[in-house]
């Protein structure tokens, strides 16, 4: 959005409040509500990719070194790929901001 | 000359749509609409009609269909009654919210259970607040001009929503009536095609019906809530150019009779017929009643319908659902919500009638004009706020 929601006014909003800027979901960090976060075991990883596949945000990403990282953007610490990962490369922490 | 063609009023509302140049039908029969969906399925089989008929398995997905075809930009129609109406009922606010100018006509009926197939207005007033703007037909006549105009309206850049055009199970769909069909030349000239604001498009790819968050929400009914209301507008303006095109005038509020009235009957649909043989009768004996009939029901005309009642004595409203639970009917609680807080000092009673099919007479109406003259009427309304006419006590 241009600006920031809490800022429209009701007359500003599209008939039907329809979004014209596609792809805008992207500027809201949903990692906002994390409470933990995946950190890797560098060593254990046999860089399966099944946390990359099985993250459902889509916030799982592998680096130039092919190995794995999470964007914290987007991250909610839901915990599926330590779930997932099969060496147990992965352990939630607690994620303290 | 004009030619005018006794029809039954279904067929005439089916011949109605087409004439709008509909371009999606999305529908599931259900008694008493099934004639109108059935011809129209007919007229796009026959390639008379070219358009899409899209064949669901039930109101629910007719209703997403709908939603969906309206958002894609094509010129969209359904129909409905009863249990199917109640099948759409969270669809139907999802076509207000999102701003889809969906025309449905709406063959009242009654809903279940105990089950019933024919007329009252049990259906459409459990979906009033569903942000649709709602129109009560009188006739079939008036049913094939209301479809018409509804896209225009509906269509509207000012407006944006959809219209349910009300008529009444059996009583209106199933009889056959003199129609005066205008012609597609006149209709094309009065109806340009329509024109959406956004379209759902991959070429323009937008987002259609996403979440608002509570920063939002309000806004966006705000926003809605005043589209509906200044929707009154554009009914009376489209109307009055209808009127002019086509000589047939119509009025959001219509009055039949009410300057020397001591009663003033309110009423919605086909029954003001019959409201006002009794007029004319009670007339021939000497006494005055009056008619406000709604055409426009949603949003609801409250200015209008306070002129029309000032400084009568007796207000009757009539209506054909129960008030389950409330302190009276719905459309009585409307009409004495904008009397009384506009000051004026009437006295109101509330009558319920044609429920689930049974008949009303015009001998009904001099009954309870003669009732609220005599003062009867107040010691039948003693237990409750209101009178149901004809139950065996």
């Amino acid at each position: 959005m241009a600006k920031p929601m809490d800022k429209y006014k009701w007359h500003e909003l599209n008939v039907g409040c329809v979004i014209e800027e596609v792809g805008n979901a992207s500027e809201y960090k949903t990692g906002d509500w994390r409470s933990q976060k995946p950190v890797w075991s560098d060593s254990k990883c046999i860089k399966c990719g099944v946390c990359w596949l099985f993250c459902p945000d889509a916030a799982i990403y592998r680096t130039e070194d092919e190995l794995y990282r999470t964007n914290l953007n987007y991250c909610k610490g839901c915990g599926i790929c330590a779930r997932e990962c099969k060496p147990a490369a992965i352990t939630m922490v607690e994620d303290e901001r | 000359m004009k030619a005018i063609k006794g029809v039954e009023v279904s067929i005439a509302a089916s011949v109605a749509a087409k004439l709008a140049k509909v371009e999606v039908i999305a529908a599931y029969p259900i008694t008493p609409q099934t004639h109108i969906v059935e011809h129209l399925a007919d007229l796009v089989a026959d390639g008379e009609l070219d358009a899409v008929y899209i064949n669901v398995e039930s109101e629910h997905s007719a209703m997403s269909a709908c939603c969906g075809s309206s958002a894609a930009g094509a010129r969209t129609f359904t129909s409905t009654s009863a249990q199917g109406m109640e099948l759409m009922h969270e669809i139907l606010f999802i076509a207000s919210g999102m701003r889809l100018p969906i025309v449905m006509a709406s063959v009242n009926r009654a809903l279940s259970a105990p089950l019933s197939i024919w007329g009252d207005h049990s259906d459409v007033m459990a979906a009033r607040d569903t942000g649709w703007i709602m129109l009560f037909c009188e006739n079939g006549q008036e049913v094939v001009d209301a479809i018409i105009m509804a896209f225009k309206i509906a269509e509207d850049k000012r407006v944006f929503l959809p219209l349910m055009v009300n008529l009444d199970g059996f009583s209106l769909s199933h009889v056959i009536e003199p129609i005066d069909f205008p012609s597609q030349e006149e209709v094309d000239a009065f109806l340009p095609p329509y024109d959406p604001i956004y379209t759902l498009h991959p070429d323009k790819p937008v987002t259609m019906g996403a979440y608002a968050m509570p920063e939002l929400y309000t806004e966006a009914k705000y926003a809605q809530e005043m589209a509906i209301r200044n929707s009154k507008v554009v009914v009376k303006e489209v109307m009055e150019e209808y009127g002019k095109k086509f000589g047939r005038h119509y009025n959001i509020v219509e009055t039949y009779n009410i300057d020397k009235a001591d009663v003033i009957f309110v009423a919605l649909g086909s029954v003001g017929e019959n409201i006002k043989t009794a007029i004319d009768s009670l007339k021939d004996q000497g006494k005055e009643a009056g008619l406000v009939q709604l055409r426009l029901f949603r949003p609801f005309p409250a200015e209008e319908i306070l002129a029309a009642v000032k400084g009568v004595k007796n207000i009757a409203v009539i209506e054909r659902v129960m008030p389950a639970g409330a302190p009276n009917g719905p459309l009585f609680q409307e009409i004495s919500t904008v009397v009384h807080m506009s000051g004026a000092e009437v006295s109101m009673t509330n009558y319920i009638v044609g429920l689930g099919g049974r008949d009303v007479l015009p001998e009904d109406f001099e009954d309870i004009y003669n009732d609220i003259v005599s003062g009867k009427n107040s010691e039948l309304q003693d237990e409750k706020n209101f009178t149901v006419i004809g139950v065996r006590a």
